[in-house]
């Protein structure tokens, strides 16, 4: 089916469009762009007072499936994507068995097509079964369709194998996704260490434990010559030593989540288990450092860290509860009314920064730009409406998000994934 | 009498004058204890469940001789012989407890926040008896009660707490108490388990024990656990021992009519030598005696006379 989108404020930051156009949608693919484009026998969307940015991408997802469909599967998993303005998704590997294998690789891609309305891309492990100690098939599993590797949950322990990985990583051209943490630092640590775990009696993650591995990995990514890109920056430390690394012309990315921009170790005063995760949520300095980083453009990328736990997980002692936000059905209305809506960033660099640049680092090459031959993944906001979150009308199986009754202005209004609305949902889905 | 609490969580949201009314209550009850028959009717008809998910032997039996002497029913709740072996769940074991509609229930915890956690989801009155690092208020208040008992007035006094501050939930209710009131804190250990960050609670900190005993009022030891060490905190119980332990020797640099209090249980030879534990000078066991009227107090304040209008 051909679909006409009128009218809209067309936003690539890839070409640096900024304008009103009409865009026409065949076979999944953009075949025209236009200020008018007269054509019968389309489908028409009125986009008038509404954004049109190449579809959003969020490469930090964990979808659960398989091992633990209580939490979260790859079905609804989608749905929250889409339904968060989300075209494409990257799974991370910490599945239950781990996704370290062609076989598990396959089968994630095989229930994707069957089952998911966005897109799925993998990520695989960076060891079998994130044991740190041997390094997975990586030209195969690349050949399976995983678009990176991480472990995920945890940092590669052992200095030599993660040099190994990154070396390895060349060969395939793929991406090192690192999760920085030294785990000996932040041992049985549940909030980030400083003034309030003191205040609150909860044992501390310090913020050293993340700097440390950030600066081993971009230590060994330079040397070995290879690309990393560290997920969920979270203190200032670390944040300094990217923007070292980059000015050294280190070749390394890396991304912010939206909790880590807009919440504090302080909130933590309630002892809700929903604002547990890992990393913390970090003081207050290092929120300003994280949305200066967003601005000078040391942080490359946005991303959820999306991670869904079942109601009873969470609803236990804080001590007792697993990490993770469920992140995907929040993000974009916070991202648009904290950052855009404040003028703390231009609208086209927050498109950049979740769809333009993650395309890229992902290598996905005809995603994340509005151009005639582009697949057709398109998110449409709506700017002004405002929004109340609640989490009873999630998608995802999980409501560990701490987000819950906040105001927000800026929202999804549509979702489209090759050529097809996801979002809003049809009636007879849903 | 301005008490307007329903629970009992902690310290830090309580005024300077609560704290006062809790002690002037106490300081009523506390003769009870010395009579020959040591019951009033002030709870009759109350229940009360003593919830112990840790260890103890001072707070429990405490809380239990408070509740009975008001006349109060109380029931004790043992982890090792309960359902949470079964795998039932804390909130579960809260649930079917408050189910029974008990008129408090006193919870000690290994984990922070617990028995706020509780009060988000039942209806009785909740009693902080400890939680992880947080807070145990009623030792804090004891604490009060006994250093007013012994030095009348808490105007101008140098208090030393000394040991693993970093763990300690006794260290952090005392510190709130001890702010309230205007006492000046002095925080002593070894740097890895003294923070820095501490300072922002607006009290002094000192790494050397001897220097910081100069002119103590009150020397307030810490247990330290064994298992400390196996995490590297200090290298050895000798080196913390000969850094930080209370000797005679060392005792002799505060004040002449200093006082040594101790939460207890006490390693005796370690953080605290035996000739020090039992000489004139410690009021250990008065803490202890003390902690009968400041509980029962307590249990007065939530429970007693006409249902009161609660804040929170």
């Amino acid at each position: 089916m051909r679909l006409l989108i009128k009218n809209g404020r067309v936003i690539d930051p890839s070409s640096g469009t900024d304008d009103t156009l009409d865009l026409l949608i065949e076979k999944g693919k953009i075949v025209e762009i236009k200020a008018k484009i007269e054509t019968k026998g389309v489908k028409v969307i009125d986009a008038s007072n509404l954004v049109v940015a190449p579809g959003f991408i969020d490469m930090h997802v964990h979808l659960r499936e398989p091992g633990q469909e209580d939490k979260e599967t790859i079905f609804t998993g989608a749905l929250a994507a889409a339904k968060g303005g989300f075209t494409s998704i990257a799974c991370m590997s910490n599945t239950d068995p781990v996704n370290d294998n062609r076989g598990l690789t396959e089968y994630i891609l095989s229930e994707a097509k069957k089952k998911a309305v966005v897109n799925i891309f993998p990520i695989a492990s960076i060891t079998k079964g994130q044991r740190g100690e041997e390094l997975t098939d990586m030209a195969d599993l690349v050949d399976a369709g995983a678009v990176a590797f991480s472990d995920d949950g945890c940092s590669v322990e052992n200095s030599q194998i993660m040099r190994r990985a990154l070396e390895y990583s060349k060969l395939i051209d793929t991406l090192i996704i690192e999760h920085c943490e030294d785990k000996n630092l932040s041992r049985e640590g549940v909030m980030h260490e400083g003034y309030y775990s003191y205040l609150y009696g909860l044992k501390g993650i310090p913020a050293s434990s993340e700097e440390t591995m950030v600066s081993r990995d971009t230590i060994l990514a330079e040397r070995a010559g290879a690309t990393i890109h560290i997920a969920h920056l979270s203190v200032k430390g670390a944040v300094d030593i990217v923007k070292k690394a980059k000015k050294n012309k280190i070749k390394v990315t890396a991304e912010v989540t939206p909790h880590h921009l807009f919440l504090a170790d302080s909130y933590l005063k309630s002892y809700d288990t929903s604002l547990k995760v890992n990393p913390p949520l970090r003081s207050k300095e290092d929120v300003q450092a994280l949305i200066q980083a967003v601005k000078e453009g040391v942080v490359d990328i946005f991303a959820t860290d999306h991670a869904p736990h079942t109601p009873d997980e969470k609803d236990v002692e804080f001590d007792k509860a697993p990490f993770g936000i469920n992140g995907l059905e929040t993000a974009i209305s916070l991202f648009l009314d904290k950052l855009v809506n404040k003028n703390i960033i231009s609208l086209k660099k927050f498109i950049k920064m979740i769809s333009t640049t993650p395309a890229l680092i992902l290598g996905l090459e005809n995603k994340g730009k509005i151009c005639v031959g582009a697949d057709a993944d398109l998110t449409i906001l709506n700017l002004h409406k405002e929004i109340v979150v609640d989490i009873n009308t999630f998608k995802s199986k999980g409501r560990n998000n701490p987000f819950h009754g906040w105001k927000l202005r800026g929202t999804p209004a549509m979702t489209i994934v090759g050529g097809k609305i996801v979002y809003p949902f049809s009636s007879s889905k849903n | 009498m301005a008490f307007k609490h329903k629970h009992l969580l902690g310290i830090q949201t309580l005024t300077s004058s609560e704290i006062m009314t809790v002690l002037d209550t106490a300081e009523s009850f506390f003769e009870i204890s010395t009579r020959a028959v040591k019951k009033v009717p002030t709870l009759r008809g109350k229940t009360i469940i003593n919830l112990f998910f840790e260890p103890s032997t001072r707070t429990r039996s405490s809380f239990e001789l408070a509740a009975k002497r008001l006349s109060a029913d109380i029931v004790n709740f043992n982890q090792q012989t309960s359902s949470t072996v079964k795998g039932e769940t804390f909130k579960d074991t809260i649930l079917n407890l408050d189910a029974m509609n008990p008129d408090a229930i006193i919870i000690r915890h290994s984990c922070s926040g617990v028995p706020q956690f509780a009060t988000t989801f039942c209806q009785t009155h909740i009693i902080n008896a400890g939680d992880g690092a947080h807070e145990h208020p009623t030792q804090a208040l004891l604490d009060a009660f006994t250093i007013r008992q012994e030095k009348k007035n808490f105007k101008d006094l140098k208090v030393l707490i000394v040991g693993d501050i970093l763990h300690s939930r006794v260290a952090r209710s005392n510190i709130f108490l001890l702010q309230k009131l205007e006492v000046r804190i002095v925080l002593v250990g070894p740097p890895s388990l003294l923070p820095l960050e501490f300072k922002k609670f607006g009290v002094d900190l000192d790494f050397n024990l001897d220097r910081a005993i100069e002119g103590a009022d009150v020397v307030m030891m810490l247990r330290i656990q064994l298992e400390r060490q196996e995490r590297n905190y200090f290298p050895s119980i000798r080196e913390y021992r000969n850094l930080y332990s209370l000797t005679e020797k060392r005792f002799r640099r505060a004040k002449k009519n200093a006082i040594i209090m101790h939460p207890g249980p006490i390693n005796r030879g370690v953080e605290i030598s035996a000739d020090m534990a039992d000489s004139a000078k410690s009021v250990i066991l008065k803490q202890v005696e003390n902690g009968i009227a400041v509980r029962m107090a307590v249990l007065y304040l939530l429970l007693g006379g006409k249902e009161r209008e609660a804040i929170d």
